[in-house]
């Protein structure tokens, strides 16, 4: 490919994620506009006056028509303005900033598992295809696939917390070590890990097990069976026959060169697994009492607060258009044919 | 030449569903596909015999027995206001029946008619049709959903559409990309000569050529659904108490969880069974047909 | 004459396939160049990757399948490895497909060798540099650093040789070695192989369904059909064949300067596949 050429197909991807952000600031401000909730009189109060409430009814632009106020919006997003929360008088992007490492927190260590879960497996039943193990895996992951993760949290809760005292409950760690370690990155393993505290590593580690192995188990299904359909892509090629003429043994072809081959695929698809497990992070956090991004999403639901949901509608969109983009640029910088 | 056409123009809709009797052939020599097809069949049935399989009345409460543990009277127990848990999850089970049912109706059309429009049209249109298919993409379907539902207000005609709002993307492209591949085939171009508005001839010669592939996809989406319902019934935003819902009866059993195993162990069982089923069976299309154009999600 | 190899009576079938697709096929290879030539789904590559013992989904049968001091039908997977690349090797059709399109050539080289000996990979990268520059690359070092997608088709086969040559092994198998390249190329990448295979004493084995090149390149010729051996002569003596299917095969050869008749169709006849070889 020429330089130039590279350049426009840049220019032209860039010009369509231009193109999605705006679609999705539309989609979001829609959303903010049907919402029932009235946001003037969520500020005013119930007892205000009527001229109160038309003076911050104006003064918020509810009486321009639609397309000015969404320009308004994209001016205030385009300037870092999300709003204020109407629950917590803060400004949004400052709740969500607070929320966002206990979701994330809870995220890595759930792809960690999935990944570290699904691509061997995938691997095993792509090279034991319609054989028992590539049928107990299909079974296993479709298992992950079809369970409701709410449901499955409050069973694992019930056996693993309540009748066995294995793990911990609800919430990021017990109660008694509550405010023990400042808050540095907001990461609690980190946190107290920075302040030596190894009681608090264990607690913290103690509550995440359960829900992040559950969010693991459940996106592990996904990258199963993309793992045994790019492996099966691989192995009836015929450059595994040339590995095997040059006296490589079965695993060395498996692993040298048919899985060295799906890595970037692989990379990809783990990307968008971890995006998808903000989904399920919704559902977990309710379960487990972790207070997350997922929890902060539905609380704003329940009460009504616009600009809270707008943001963070506007947020999960962004960071699955990112990693969308993200496994773009891996493609092209490790595939020497894209190169 | 007239002649020779019509009898051509239609067969196409019957030649294009042939396949669907291949593949539910196909289907029935695979084990783990027939359970699926079973659950499902079992699920119907329940649906259409509540009345009969119910040993309760639905709604009927008895606030001298509630929170029993599962017994001959009571087969999977009471719940916090004595009414047999048994009886709603087989009336739950038209709750469910209904959601599948509705969703697919509205989401099959819009799908087709987009991807169908962008095939068949290409150029701008496509361009612009994709865009947007494309941002409704970009979301998880669970999080859009429940930004739908908090927009029109919790309840199950909303969780209905808000879920079709969000999963028709998949659809729309898929059913562009069989356009793509028809829109230039013969008869096509046989019909455009003959006179015949775009209408025409996407309603009759390129839907019917689109609709195996479509409802296979369909169905494969089926257990995402069920999961998305019962998702926002549990979060209290789709079907609202005292509905059946087997989501929302979960969320009312959280309470009572610890000491009740029961009230939140069986609708969530039967979530499982019926979304593994669809799973099982959209696993078997999938080895049945081309598995690289079905595994995008 | 030393044998390398003696195949008695040997047939493949592949699992939930109807028919044998080599049956009862016999022959010896000495020091020479053997072709085996046959239409296309005659079994010929069936043959020689039985000999590699590669297929997994076929049951393999013979009286007699001895490779030197080997017994390849008793052998176990991991005799088999000392064996595939060190002492019998293969060279693949289509270097577009056979080469791993992700790794650098020179390090799918160097990887026979490192495969089968104790050696840094400092040593195999002198040893494959040198490997190319015997199959007539002329900037080792700088295809050595390639992606299969930069070479071309003929330098692709050339590394293929390359590494399958490179370990010294007793017996080649070339599988269609150039019938995916463009006809400029052929001789080329042939003569470089002939040349190779003359200096180090290697028996080979060349399968191809283009007689002409059969017959100028090697000493003795196997004539498949439908998984059998119906005819087996030296090089020289193939105008004086016997059998219907070889005289057929050979009046379908276009001849340059010959005269410009239509060529005569194929024939098969079923008891071809018939008739004990
Ligand atoms: N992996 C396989 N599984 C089943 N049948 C095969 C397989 N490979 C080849 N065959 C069949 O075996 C026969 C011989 O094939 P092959 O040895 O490739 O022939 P040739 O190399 O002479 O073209 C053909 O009929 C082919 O269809
Ligand atoms: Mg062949």
């Amino acid at each position: 490919m020429s330089p130039t050429s590279r350049m426009t197909g840049f220019a032209r991807q860039l010009g369509t994620i231009a193109i999605t952000l705006l679609g999705l600031l539309v989609l979001t401000f829609a959303i903010g506009r049907l919402m029932p909730a009235d946001p003037v009189r969520a500020i005013v109060g119930e007892e205000a006056t009527q001229d109160t409430y038309m003076q911050v009814y104006t003064q918020l632009g509810f009486d321009r028509p639609l397309p000015v106020q969404f320009l308004m919006y994209l001016r205030d997003v385009l300037t870092g303005d999300f709003g204020t929360s109407i629950r917590t008088g803060q400004p949004v992007i400052n709740d969500i900033m607070a929320v966002m490492p206990a979701t994330l927190e809870l995220a890595t260590l759930a792809i960690l598992i999935g990944a570290g879960l699904g691509i061997p497996l995938g691997v095993l039943a792509a090279v034991k295809k319609d054989r028992w193990p590539d049928h107990v895996i299909r079974i296993f992951s479709l298992m992950g696939h079809s369970m409701p993760i709410f449901w499955t949290g409050m069973i694992a809760l019930l056996i693993f917390y309540a009748a066995l005292g294995w793990v911990g409950g609800g919430g990021r760690i017990s109660d008694y070590y509550i405010g023990l370690v400042p808050p540095v990155t907001n990461f609690i393993v980190i946190d107290a890990m920075l302040a030596r505290e190894w009681d608090v590593v264990r607690s913290a580690l103690n509550h995440l097990i359960l829900p992040a192995s559950l969010l693991g188990y459940s996106s592990s299904a996904y990258i199963t069976r993309m793992t045994r359909s790019f492996m099966l892509d691989q192995i009836n090629q015929e450059y595994i026959t040339t590995a095997r003429v040059k006296g490589l043994s079965r695993r060395q072809t498996i692993w040298r060169h048919a899985f060295l081959n799906i890595r970037v695929q692989l990379v990809t698809i783990v990307a968008l697994a971890y995006g998808a497990l903000l989904e399920g992070a919704v559902l977990i956090e309710t379960v487990f009492s972790w207070p997350g991004f997922g929890q902060y999403l539905t609380s704003n639901l329940m009460t009504g607060d616009m600009n809270a949901v707008m943001t963070c509608v506007l947020l999960v969109g962004v960071i699955f258009i990112a990693l969308n983009l993200l496994s773009d640029v891996l493609y092209r910088v490790f595939d020497p044919r894209t190169r | 030449m007239m002649t020779d056409d019509l009898p051509k123009a239609r067969s196409v809709p019957f030649a294009a569903l042939a396949p669907l009797g291949r593949i539910l052939r196909f289907l029935m020599r695979q084990p783990t596909s027939v359970f699926g097809l079973a659950v499902i069949a079992l699920l119907v049935l329940a649906a259409i015999a509540a009345p009969l399989l119910a040993t309760h009345a639905p709604y009927a409460q008895d606030l001298s027995n509630t929170l029993a543990p599962p017994s001959a009277q009571n087969w999977f127990g009471t719940d916090e206001l004595g009414r047999d848990i048994w009886s709603r999850l087989v009336w739950g089970s038209r709750i469910t029946l209904s959601i599948i049912a509705l969703v697919t109706i509205v989401v099959g059309p819009i799908g087709l008619a987009v991807g169908t429009v962008a095939g068949y049209y290409g150029g701008r249109i496509d361009t612009v049709m994709m865009r947007i298919t494309d941002i409704f993409l970009s979301f998880p379907s669970l999080i859009l959903s429940l930004a739908f539902v908090a927009a029109l207000g919790p309840n199950l005609r909303n969780a209905i559409i808000a879920i079709a709002l969000t999963s028709w993307p998949p659809v729309a492209r898929l059913a562009r990309a069989e356009t793509m591949t028809f829109r230039n085939e013969d008869y096509v171009s046989a019909a455009r000569l003959q006179g015949a508005s775009d209408l025409r001839i996407i309603c009759k010669s390129i839907v019917p050529m689109c609709l195996p592939s479509v409802m296979i996809r369909l169905t494969l989406n089926m257990a995402t659904v069920i999961l998305t319902a019962a998702g926002l019934g549990f979060l209290g935003l789709g079907a609202q108490p005292p509905l059946p819902e087997w989501g929302a009866m979960i969320a009312t059993g959280r309470r009572y969880m610890i000491d009740s195993w029961w009230l939140v162990t069986f609708p969530g069982v039967a979530i499982l069974c019926v979304s593994l089923a669809f799973n099982l069976i959209g696993d078997g299309l999938r080895d049945a047909l081309d598995p690289k154009q079905m595994n995008r999600r | 004459m030393s044998v390398i190899l003696d195949v008695q009576n040997l047939s493949v079938a592949y699992r939930g396939a109807l028919s044998p697709a080599v049956n009862r096929v016999s022959f010896q290879l000495g020091q020479e160049r053997l072709g085996i030539v046959g239409e296309s789904g005659s079994g010929k590559s069936t043959v020689g990757r039985a000999l590699l013992r590669l297929l997994d989904s076929a049951d393999i049968t013979a009286d007699r399948m001895q490779f030197q001091d080997v017994d390849l039908l008793a052998a176990s997977e991991r005799q088999m490895l000392g064996i595939r690349g060190k002492r019998m090797s293969m060279i693949l059709q289509d270097p577009k497909f056979s080469l791993n399109p992700i790794r650098k050539v020179g390090d799918q080289v160097a990887e026979a060798w490192l495969a089968h000996n104790r050696a840094s990979h400092k040593e195999a990268r002198a040893r494959t540099l040198e490997m190319l520059t015997s199959v007539s690359i002329r900037d080792p070092e700088r295809v050595y650093d390639m992606y299969p997608h930069q070479v071309s088709g003929g330098m692709g086969q050339r590394i293929m040789i390359a590494m399958m040559l490179l370990t010294d092994p007793q017996l080649v198998i070339a599988d269609e070695p150039t019938s995916a390249l463009d006809v400029t190329v052929r001789m080329q990448v042939l003569s470089i192989l002939d040349r190779l295979v003359r200096d180090r004493g290697i028996g080979l084995i060349v399968i191809s369904h283009d007689l002409n090149l059969v017959r100028n390149f090697c000493d003795r010729v196997l004539i498949m059909y439908a998984g059998r051996v119906v005819e087996s002569l030296a090089a020289c003596d193939l105008d004086r064949a016997q059998h219907p299917y070889t005289q057929g095969l050979l009046a379908a050869q276009p001849r340059i300067g010959g005269p410009r008749r239509p060529l005569p169709v194929l024939q098969r006849r079923p008891e071809w596949a018939e008739e004990p070889s």
